[in-house]
């Protein structure tokens, strides 16, 4: 999930400087991609689950809206930032406002056996596989 | 490990930062805004919990610092991945006014809060015109 950088990791990291510099990219973005990072997702697969993870710092958990409709995951949220009056600020550069992320699952998910679960800032939604999906030993008898 | 034995090995770490410099190191976005009192820093540093952050003054520098703990499924392959580090890091300077004796720091739902007072003799004093 975290670590090696491999060639995928630099066209993603490539792509996010034009973005920077450009503001586009000449290739396709993903239809539900948004240019808003916040929050950060990780996926991971095992054999059982598909886990996603949202890097959501400074979000009250229960105002999060996590559904899944056509095996697509939505979260959405609000993180609002109360600026103190008076003060004078020198750096804004955490989110504030509405976010909404999505992820297309794999196809084998069940959409009745997920849970999440909210820690320092992190939230995870753990998806577990279909019974049917998952791998079965079979023995030669 | 005690305490002491931690601040014995601390010379240690800081001859070899050039190793510590290849991992990937995130830049946590804050916010800072000073008020008449001092100065006060909001981080995000999420899966960092309290045992994983550090925060230190060396000189009239502030560091900030932490690992994120995400607990992950043995086997697991990633599929996508917008964080790929656990290590956050990010220095500021302070300036003389500061008192780094009191500065105050909570973490809460993966935000660090510091406050960073200004020493007595520097908080503003009001000046009365006296109208006569």
């Amino acid at each position: 999930m975290f670590g090696t950088t491999g060639l995928f990791d630099e066209l993603q990291r490539i792509q996010r400087e034009m973005e920077a510099v450009l503001g586009a990219t000449p290739w396709a973005n993903g239809i539900r991609s948004s240019a808003s990072s916040f929050p950060s997702v990780n996926v991971g697969t095992t054999a059982e689950a598909v886990d996603v993870y949202f890097f959501a710092p400074g979000v009250d958990p229960t105002s999060l809206d996590i559904s899944i409709q056509n095996n697509v995951l939505n979260v959405a949220g609000e993180r609002r930032i109360i600026r103190e009056e008076g003060a004078s600020y020198y750096r804004k550069e955490r989110f504030d406002g509405e976010f909404r992320r999505t992820f297309s699952l794999p196809e084998d998910i069940d959409p009745e056996r997920v849970d999440a679960s909210y820690k320092d800032g992190v939230l995870h939604v753990r998806l577990q596989r279909k019974e049917s999906s998952k791998p079965r030993q079979i023995k030669v008898s | 490990m005690t305490e002491r034995t931690e601040l014995a090995e601390k010379p240690a770490t800081e001859i070899q930062p050039a190793a510590k410099q290849d991992e990937p190191v995130l830049r946590p976005a804050v916010d800072i805004f000073e008020d008449e009192g001092g100065i006060t820093l909001h981080a995000d540093m999420p899966g960092v919990s309290r045992d994983h952050l550090n925060v230190k003054v060396e000189g009239d520098i502030l560091t900030i610092e932490g690992d994120a703990e995400i607990s992950m499924p043995e086997g697991m392959e990633p599929l996508y991945a917008d964080v790929r580090a656990t290590h956050y890091r990010r220095s500021f300077t302070l300036s003389s006014e500061m008192d780094t004796e009191k500065v105050e720091a909570s973490l809460k739902h993966g935000v660090l809060t510091l406050r960073i007072p200004k020493r007595e003799e520097h908080k503003p004093k009001k000046i009365e015109v006296q109208v006569g």
